[in-house]
């Protein structure tokens, strides 16, 4: 990647940035990969609505606003290094490289942060924040970008025609274009030449009951760096957790209400 | 003049006759698509027969889109349900599991009527196109995972 020329749209965002920002006296200002910017202005506590409990849905039952899906991820808990998540999540959706890093889809990265003055550094993993107003899906312009009732943000594949309008749009570079032709596909991600993907909180798992792939990676690996959970009650594990310790939005100054949150950015 | 014109009718009358006897037996002889039934007789699709014959798009397509959208996830109804029932190895002559014909041949059991019927779908280019007990990933290796390292940790520098 060139990366001369993303500093220059880094440089712009950075004074963009620093003006809308006046509000926090501790705004840092996060590249986190070429084209990516995260800012951290203050510490949001999440939304958290009317509670509903996390009870399973019937399998013919349509998904609800009842709930929020969302995720709590604790950096400091996140080894550096470790590519739990990002295995589980090839894994699930059988998603596999061409060897070609810049276009192979990725649903979930690894980004590790290394701050220039203190040397603190720390590692998370990055992938859709399913926002609540999503730019993807504003900016769709077949409808195939949709936030489902319960949160979660999705691309429907029928409906896709693969501008791409929506990859452009994401702040956290979350989404990918599948660019070549795929076999033996898996029942969580039915995917195909031509149309865009991102994280789908794995929806598949999620509709009967289950937790993503990555999370229950990551407890696998007995780093519980990950809580998935119902941000819309108030007694979910998340939701607690979130109360007691709080959790930022990547980016918050977009006022995106993300479904993931980080501590210890 | 009359008389002619009359065996001229009656001319193109006989070859009118004769053509569609010809056709008649042409369409006869047109082999009708083999289409393979699941092997276990016990089995019942999630309509009759005939309804399915002429309607089973409208339910794969209407399940298409409350799946997608609402989550609602009955299995029978699904895609991947028509495929666990509906696709099976071929049986060896040996009487042993084979391969499982590919969606491009109309030996697969949805091509089987839509080559014979000159129906397009794009399903495949994205839905497996078999069970998945059927199909064997091996290549989430560690090389992969050492490639997906590489590839997917992307480094950055913090400014102050
Ligand atoms: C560009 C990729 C793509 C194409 C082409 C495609 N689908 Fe899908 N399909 C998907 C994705 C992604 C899902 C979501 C999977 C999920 O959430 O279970 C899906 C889900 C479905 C579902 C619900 C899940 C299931 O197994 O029942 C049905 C039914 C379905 N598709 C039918 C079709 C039909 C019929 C066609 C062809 C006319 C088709 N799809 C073509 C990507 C595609
Ligand atoms: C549980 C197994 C099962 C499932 C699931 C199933 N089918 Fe069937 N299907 C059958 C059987 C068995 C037959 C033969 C039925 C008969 O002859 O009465 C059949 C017959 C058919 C036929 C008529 C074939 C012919 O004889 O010309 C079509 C078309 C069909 N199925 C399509 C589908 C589609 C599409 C789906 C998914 C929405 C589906 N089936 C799901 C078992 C199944
Ligand atoms: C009994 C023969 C038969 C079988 C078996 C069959 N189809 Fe079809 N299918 C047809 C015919 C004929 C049409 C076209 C109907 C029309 O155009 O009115 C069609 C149309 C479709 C369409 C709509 C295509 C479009 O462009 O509108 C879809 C989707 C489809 N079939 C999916 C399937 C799937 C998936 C299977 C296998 C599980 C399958 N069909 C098995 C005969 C069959």
């Amino acid at each position: 990647m060139k990366d001369s020329n993303y500093s220059k749209v880094n440089n712009s965002r950075r004074a963009f940035l620093s003006k809308t920002a006046i509000a926090s006296s501790s705004a840092v200002t996060i590249a986190i990969a070429p084209g990516v910017l995260l800012s951290e202005v203050h510490a949001q506590t999440a939304h958290a609505s009317q509670g509903a409990s996390i009870s399973t849905k019937a399998d013919d039952e349509a998904v609800s606003s009842k709930n929020r899906w969302g995720m709590l991820i604790d950096t400091a808990k996140c080894a550096s290094g470790c590519t739990g998540c990002v295995d589980a999540c090839n894994e699930e959706h059988g998603l596999v490289g061409n060897n070609r890093p810049e276009t192979d889809t990725q649903y979930i990265r690894k980004v590790h942060l290394k701050n220039k003055t203190t040397g603190h550094e720390l590692s998370l993993p990055l992938m859709c924040q399913h926002c609540e107003t999503a730019p993807c899906v504003d900016v769709c312009p077949t409808g195939a970008s949709f936030t489902r009732k319960d949160g979660i943000v999705l691309v429907d594949k029928h409906i896709c025609i693969g501008c791409r309008y929506c990859m452009m749009a994401c702040p956290y570079k979350a989404r990918s274009l599948v660019h070549e032709k795929v076999t033996n596909q898996t029942l969580s991600s039915p995917r195909g030449k031509g149309t865009v993907e991102s994280c789908t909180m794995c929806v598949t798992r999620v509709d009967k009951g289950g937790i993503p792939a990555c999370v229950e990676a990551c407890t696998a690996e007995n780093h519980n760096a990950m809580i998935f959970g119902d941000l819309n009650d108030p007694d979910s594990a998340i939701s607690i957790e979130l109360k007691n310790r709080g959790g930022k939005q990547l980016r918050p100054d977009l006022a995106l209400n993300t479904g993931v949150r980080y501590q210890g950015l | 003049m009359i008389k002619l014109l009359r065996l001229l009718f009656v001319f193109t009358g006989f070859i009118l006759v004769s053509t569609s006897a010809l056709l008649g037996t042409a369409v006869a002889d047109t082999p009708f698509p083999t289409v393979h039934l699941p092997a276990d007789e016990s089995l019942k699709c999630i309509q009759p027969a005939d309804e399915m014959r002429r309607n089973h798009m409208n339910y794969i397509m209407h399940q298409r889109d409350i799946t997608v959208h609402d989550g609602i996830r009955t299995e029978p109804d699904s895609l991947s349900g028509c495929i666990d029932c509906h696709v099976e190895p071929r049986v060896e002559s040996s009487g042993k599991e084979g391969e499982i014909a590919s969606f491009k041949s109309n030996e697969h059991f949805c091509t089987s009527c839509h080559q014979y019927a000159a129906v397009q779908i794009d399903c495949f280019q994205c839905h497996a196109d078999r069970p998945q007990k059927y199909i064997k990933r091996s290549y989430h290796t560690s090389s992969l995972k050492n490639q997906l390292q590489q590839a997917m940790t992307a480094t950055a520098e913090v400014e102050q």
